[in-house]
C-alpha cells in the first residue's frame, strides 16, 4: 500500500505474449493518455518480458510519455508469481497513483495478486474510467481529482462508481474493447527507463507444459457492421438466415449467450458481458430478447435494429428501429430491400 | 495418498434469473425478489473437491462468509459430499471489499490443514474474480486460475489445464496450491438421498438460536442461549454442526477487516434503466423494411 501521491503517475501495464502486444494496452492508452493529461501528470506503460524492447517504441506511439522495461530470461513466458512480484517491486518503487490493466485472463489472473500483495484496492471490469471529486457521507470532506472506476455489477443490472480515498495506487482492470484506440503517432518520442530485477526459480512455482492456441475465427470489434441472432432464430439450421443478411451487408454474424449455449453459433461469435463487447455502426439483433447482460456487450452500437415478435423485449428498449413481426419474415425482406439497392446502384 | 481440499463457497442473489416479474417499473431491478442461490462457479469448484476425495481420499472443508442465511449452501454442499462445513458470520465483516474478504478468508483457512484450496472463478454478483488470487498471494501459495480440467494429481503435483482465452494452457506446480475453477470443468452431482437424510438436521448455532427464537417467541435471551448450547451440542455429538467461526475465533486483525480494511468505497451507485431512446417503429413489411434501409445508406450507416 502506498499513500496518496498526487505527483504519482497513471501506469498502464503492457500485457505482451511472445513479443506481440495485445490489444488492451493499447485500448487503455488511449483512455489513460486523457486521465494523465486531466491530473497534469505523465504516462507509462510497464513493459515485463524478454527481449520485447521493439514494443517499447509502439507504446510510446500510441501515447505513453515513458516505458518501464523489465527484461529478463525469466520473463520470457507469463507466470502470475514472476510478473506480480516485478509490479508489486516498480509500485512501490515509483508510487504512481493509476495502475490500469486490462480485463483480459492474464490481467485478472495477475492485477488481484499485485492488490493483494501491494494492499491496495482493485476493481475488476470497468468500463468507463474519469476524475472526479467525491465528498464523504460522514464528515463531509471533499478528496479531488480522484480515479473513477465505473464498472456495471449485479449481473449488468448496477453500474457502480468505485473510489480509493486513502490507499492508493487506484488500480483497475478494464473490460477488453471497451475503450477505443488511438491512432499512432510515430513522430512522437518518449523515454524508455530500464528497470533491473532479481528473479530465481522461487518466483516461478508453475512449470508450464504445454498451451495450445487457436486463432480467433472472427474479429468482432473490428466488424462496422454486426448481425446477431438469438434463442428465437429457432434452430442451427434458421441460423442461417443470419449468415445470408450478415453476407449481403458485408457484416460480422454473431450470437448471443443463449445462442452459442443452444449451439446456433461457435462462442468465438459471442457479444454480451461474458463475449465480446463490440460498438459497430449498426447492430442488427435478431431474435434476441436483450437481457441486460448481453445489452452490456452492445448497448453503445451506433444503430442498433431489434427483430422480435415480442413487442415487450427488452432489446426494444434500447433500439433504434424496432420492428415487431416474425424474423422469418422479416430476415428475408431485408435481405431482398438490401440487394435491390445494391442492384440499383 | 490422500489430499485435504478446502473449498470457498459464496452465497448470491440469482442475478441471472432477471425477468419482467422482478423489474420495477421504472426498469430497476427488485434485489429482493431475487433467490439466494448457490454461486454456481463454487459448485463446480465443489465437484472437483469430490472427484478428488473420490479418487485418493481425504477430507473436504467448505468454507461461506456470508450472514446466517448462507448456512443453506452449507447444507447443499454437505448432501453433495462434503464433510465439515464452517460459518464465518461476523456482523463486522461487512463492507468488505474483495481485499479484506480475501485477508479474512486467509485468517480462517490458515487454521485448517490443506492441500488445495478451491474457488470458484468468479461469483454472479459481483462478477470480479479478485478473490481467489488474492487470497492466494495471503496464503503464500501458487494459483492456477480459470482451471477447466485437472489432468494428474501425484506426489504433491498437480497438473492442471486452465482456459487461457484464445486457448489453453497445461500448468504443474508442486501443493499446496489454490484454484479457481470454471463451469467448463465438470457437471456438479446432485445431492445424495443419504447425506439429505444425515444432514438435513445440520445447523450452525447462529441459525440454532434464530429457530429457538420464533419458537419461543417469549423466551428470555439467556434461555435461548442456553437452549440453543445445548442443542449445538447434541448436533456436534451427531456430527452434523455446522462450525460457526467469527472474526475474534479466527484472529483476524480488524483493522484489515470490513471497512476499515477495504481500500475501495462505492461513490455512486445508478439503476441500469432500460430507457428509451429515440426510436422507430418499422412495419415489418416490405415498404417499411424497404425505407429503413434507405435511410440507413442516406446517414451512411450502410454503405
Amino acid at each position: 500500500m502506498i499513500s496518496v501521491n498526487r505527483k504519482g503517475e497513471v501506469w498502464v501495464f503492457a500485457e505482451q505474449h511472445n513479443g506481440q502486444l495485445e490489444d488492451t494496452p493499447i485500448e487503455l492508452l488511449g483512455k489513460a493518455r486523457r486521465l494523465a493529461d486531466t491530473l497534469g501528470v505523465k504516462l507509462a506503460a510497464t513493459l515485463l518480458g524478454d527481449n520485447v524492447k521493439e514494443l517499447a517504441i509502439k507504446l510510446i506511439h500510441y501515447g505513453a510519455d515513458k516505458v518501464y522495461l523489465v527484461e529478463h530470461p525469466l520473463l520470457q513466458a507469463y507466470q502470475t508469481n514472476s510478473f506480480a512480484k516485478v509490479m508489486s517491486d516498480l509500485i512501490g518503487k515509483y508510487e504512481p497513483q493509476i495502475v490500469l490493466y486490462g480485463a483480459t485472463i492474464t490481467g485478472r489472473d495477475l492485477a488481484p495478486r499485485i492488490a493483494s500483495a501491494t494492499k491496495a484496492g482493485l476493481t475488476a471490469d470497468c468500463t468507463d474510467l474519469q476524475i472526479g471529486d467525491h465528498t464523504t457521507v460522514k464528515d463531509g470532506k471533499l478528496y479531488k481529482s480522484l480515479l473513477f472506476q465505473i464498472r456495471p455489477a449485479f449481473g449488468g443490472n448496477i453500474i457502480a462508481t468505485i473510489i480509493n480515498l486513502k490507499r492508493w495506487p487506484q488500480m483497475a482492470t478494464v473490460r477488453e474493447g471497451v475503450m477505443l484506440p488511438p491512432e499512432p503517432d510515430v513522430t512522437r518520442r518518449g523515454e524508455i527507463i530500464t528497470e533491473k530485477v532479481k528473479l530465481n526459480q522461487q518466483n516461478l512455482p508453475l512449470e508450464i507444459l504445454q498451451e495450445h492456441k487457436r486463432p480467433r475465427k472472427v474479429d468482432l470489434k473490428a466488424a462496422r457492421i454486426i448481425v446477431a441472432g438469438g434463442a428465437g432464430v429457432g434452430s442451427k439450421e434458421n441460423f442461417k438466415l443470419v449468415w445470408d443478411l450478415a453476407n449481403c451487408l458485408g457484416a460480422a454474424p454473431a450470437g448471443s449467450r443463449a445462442a452459442v449455449d443452444l449451439g446456433f453459433i461457435d462462442s468465438d461469435h459471442q457479444v454480451g458481458q461474458t463475449g465480446t463487447t463490440v460498438r459497430p455502426s449498426l447492430y442488427i439483433a435478431v431474435g434476441i430478447s436483450g437481457a441486460i447482460q448481453h445489452q452490456a456487450g452492445m448497448s453503445q452500437s451506433q444503430k442498433i435494429i431489434a427483430i422480435n415478435n415480442d413487442p415487450d423485449a427488452p432489446i426494444f428498449g434500447i433500439a433504434h428501429y424496432k420492428i415487431i413481426g416474425d424474423l422469418n419474415e422479416v430476415v428475408p425482406k431485408m435481405i431482398k430491400a438490401i440487394k435491390s439497392v445494391s442492384r440499383g446502384s | 495418498m490422500a489430499y485435504n481440499c478446502v473449498v470457498l463457497i459464496k452465497q448470491v442473489p440469482d442475478t441471472k434469473r432477471i425477468t419482467g416479474e422482478v423489474m420495477n417499473d421504472d426498469g430497476t431491478v427488485r434485489r429482493s425478489a431475487l433467490p439466494a442461490i448457490f454461486n454456481p462457479e463454487d459448485l463446480n469448484a465443489l465437484e472437483l473437491a469430490l472427484q478428488i476425495k473420490d479418487k485418493f481420499g481425504g477430507h473436504i472443508t467448505v468454507i461461506t462468509m456470508g450472514l446466517p442465511a448462507a448456512g443453506a449452501i452449507l447444507r447443499d454442499s454437505l448432501f453433495r459430499g462434503a464433510d465439515d462445513a464452517i460459518l464465518l458470520t461476523d456482523p463486522r465483516c461487512a463492507a468488505s471489499d474483495t481485499l479484506a474478504t480475501s485477508y479474512i478468508l486467509s485468517c480462517a483457512v490458515k487454521k485448517i490443514d490443506y492441500d488445495i484450496v478451491l474457488c470458484g472463478r468468479q461469483a454472479i454478483d459481483g462478477d470480479t474474480a479478485q478473490v481467489g488470487p488474492q487470497l492466494a498471494e495471503k496464503l503464500g501459495i501458487p494459483q492456477i486460475t480459470y482451471v477447466e480440467q485437472l489432468i494428474e494429481l501425484s506426489d504433491r503435483t498437480i497438473t492442471a489445464q486452465r482456459n487461457i482465452g484464445n486457448g489453453w494452457q497445461q500448468v504443474r506446480t508442486k501443493l499446496p496450491v489454490l484454484l479457481t475453477v470454471t463451469s467448463e470443468a465438470n457437471e456438479p452431482r446432485v445431492a445424495a438421498a443419504k447425506k439429505i437424510m444425515k444432514y438435513k438436521i445440520a445447523l450452525a448455532p447462529c441459525e440454532t438460536e434464530q429457530q429457538l427464537k420464533t419458537q419461543n417467541p417469549t423466551a428470555a435471551p439467556e434461555e435461548i442461549k442456553a437452549l440453543a448450547a445445548r442443542k449445538s451440542a447434541e448436533l456436534e455429538q451427531k456430527g452434523v454442526l455446522i462450525k460457526q467461526w467469527n472474526l475474534d475465533f479466527i484472529k483476524a486483525d480488524l483493522s484489515w477487516c470490513g471497512q476499515s480494511g477495504s481500500p475501495t468505497k462505492v461513490h455512486r451507485i445508478q439503476s441500469v434503466v432500460l430507457a428509451a431512446k429515440e426510436s422507430k417503429n418499422v412495419e415489418p413489411n416490405d415498404q417499411g423494411i424497404s425505407d429503413m434501409i434507405h435511410e440507413l445508406i442516406e446517414d451512411k450507416i450502410i454503405a
